[in-house]
């Protein structure tokens, strides 16, 4: 098939699997956070709150826009653009899933297979905190540009121990694509414990993952490290003086951010779309069995409602949990579906750590951030990368 | 195709090297040569030379000037006042003398410089960050090492200018 109109579906198709996702993270963090806090969470518009992203879009693209007067207008109107241009960008090197053929079209599930993968998004991210210095230079209020400030320090500071963080499996892999890089943690170890880097022989990239996890909670500015939002010091930080679609860019940036984090660690450290165990043992029924055991407890609480509403709506979504298990199963699909399945399940059990620690910890102080990635986590990903370094060279001797 | 690019990126990084001159604020001129930057990021990428491409977004557009517009905004400098009266010499010679200086330097450029072969995209394979390292570590590692040397002599520098004297 023609490269272009390949390439513009495969965009189409990862794009609006992006802003779907986009906006459902943010429907699943207000639910995991009232559930963690004894709410019930958004439950008005749709069942379970399920249209709530609906009705958000519907708000934040009707509310009036309004644009301060003391403003930077040019830069006023482009840090927002920026700022959601360059989260939206990364998710071109990840892949999704191995090399597969639909009607006859070899392709890669990934919209990029650059050689220089990793360095794209370490390049991305960096130019990424321009969005946010200049919304808060030029909003011309001073929480703004405090947030700015604070912000632009906070990243840079991070990305030091999170590119560290990123070579030590980069030494084990021996590569800088991100589709190879997931490639080589296939197979398994005594056929059971899966190559990913954070179990690769010969040194294990525990530390890695932890560093590279507490420097990206940093870059995407989340609790416990949001000192750029602080509300109680700053009012809203950076993005104090945006309204409208111009504050849901800042939003919709930081959640993609989030994806973004997660699924480079997913392909970095946990073997991207390499299933938990190998196929040889079954590891691809398992998306089908948990779809279907999902789909009988629904049926199950259907049938004993404990409110009247569910006597109809359980049973409905179980029937569907079982239609989408019975997807996993149909032999044209699994070679596409399965490895998607890992992947998603490996991020989304990422981004749902990332919810749970803002449901979990309280703010750091400004001068505790700085020193935690000075003194603390700079040298532990140093070390961690020598000691990876050392072993490296001496196994492959 | 990669003509088209050539050009494109080409004008842009003309025109934001240009930018960064014309405007009297810091904070515009700081970002104009970002876009500078970017643009021959993807200059390189059209010659092959991937690795260095990605080196100049992330040294160069995402550390260098992320600490330059830090600065700029620190010190909350304000746009530089245009100077009122340019002087009748200015006025009138400086267009015909800037076009003469041109005109000359390219005319030298090309005497100095051997007629060979153009460059042509897609050519050039050795770009990769594999080659790029292996070059690094083999022949050109002595160079290498001082380069080092220099930037950690560069470093401490930093530091000891940087420290608060206590007394």
């Amino acid at each position: 098939m023609n490269f272009f109109l390949l390439s513009m579906l495969k965009a189409a198709v990862v794009a609006g699997a992006l802003l779907f996702t986009l906006a459902y993270l943010q429907w699943v963090e207000r639910k995991v956070i009232a559930h963690i806090q004894i709410r019930m969470g958004p439950s008005r518009v749709g069942p379970h709150g399920l249209l709530q992203p609906v009705a958000d879009i519907i708000k934040l693209l009707t509310k009036e826009d309004l644009i301060p007067p003391y403003v930077n207008k040019f830069f006023y109107m482009f840090a927002p653009f920026l700022a959601i241009t360059l989260a939206l960008t990364s998710i071109a090197v990840i892949p999704f899933g191995p090399e597969i053929e639909i009607f006859g079209v070899r392709t890669r599930m990934q919209l990029a297979d650059l050689n220089i993968g990793v360095l794209f998004i370490l390049g991305i991210s960096s130019v990424g905190v321009y969005g946010i210095a200049l919304a808060g230079w030029s909003s011309n209020n001073k929480y703004a540009l405090l947030g700015g400030l604070r912000s632009s320090a906070q990243m840079i500071s991070y990305e030091l121990p999170m590119a560290l963080a990123i070579v030590a499996p980069l030494l084990l892999a021996n590569t800088l694509s991100l589709g190879e890089l997931v490639e080589k943690q296939g197979g398994a170890f005594l056929g059971v414990v899966p190559r990913w880097h954070v179990f690769q022989m010969p040194f294990p990239q525990v530390v890695s993952l932890i560093v590279f996890l507490i420097a990206g909670f940093a870059e995407t500015n989340r609790i416990p490290f949001d000192l750029p939002e602080a509300e109680n010091e700053l009012v809203a930080g950076f993005h104090t003086e945006y309204s409208s679609m111009k504050f849901a860019s800042f939003f919709m940036a930081e959640y993609a951010n989030m994806i973004t984090i997660c699924s480079m660690a997913t392909v970095l450290f946990l073997g991207g779309w390499q299933p938990l165990w190998p196929a040889a043992l079954g590891s691809s029924y398992v998306p089908a069995l948990l779809f279907a055991g999902a789909a009988t407890v629904m049926i199950y609480h259907g049938l004993h409602p404990a409110r009247p509403k569910d006597r109809y709506t359980l049973p409905a979504a179980g029937v569907v949990f079982l239609l989408i298990a019975g997807v996993f199963l149909l032999p044209p699909l699994r070679p596409f579906l399965i490895p998607v399945f890992w992947f998603a399940s490996k991020t989304g059990f990422l981004l749902f750590v990332f919810i749970w620690v803002r449901g979990t910890l309280p703010r750091f102080r400004y001068d505790q951030l700085m020193r935690f990635a000075w003194g603390f986590l700079f040298p532990v990903a140093m070390l961690n990368l020598l000691a990876t370094a050392l072993v490296v060279a001496l196994v492959s001797r | 195709m990669d003509i088209f690019l050539f050009i494109l990126f080409a004008s842009i990084a003309v025109f934001c090297a240009v930018n960064v001159v014309v405007q009297t604020h810091p904070i515009t001129s700081a970002l104009s040569l970002v876009g500078v930057m970017g643009a021959l990021a993807v200059l390189y990428l059209l010659l092959g030379a991937e690795f260095i491409a990605a080196a100049q977004i992330v040294v160069y557009a995402g550390a260098i000037m992320v600490l330059f517009v830090f600065v700029i905004m620190l010190l909350n400098a304000g746009g530089e006042a245009k100077s009122a009266g340019r002087s009748q010499m200015v006025r009138w010679l400086g267009i015909p003398l800037f076009t003469i200086f041109i005109g000359l330097l390219s005319y030298i450029v090309q005497r100095a410089v051997p007629a060979g072969p153009g460059v042509s995209f897609g050519q050039f394979t050795g770009g990769t960050p594999r080659d790029v390292g292996r070059l690094l570590f083999t022949q050109y590692l002595l160079p290498f090492e001082a380069t080092s040397v220099l930037v950690l002599i560069a470093i401490l520098g930093a530091v000891v200018l940087a420290r608060k004297e206590i007394e």
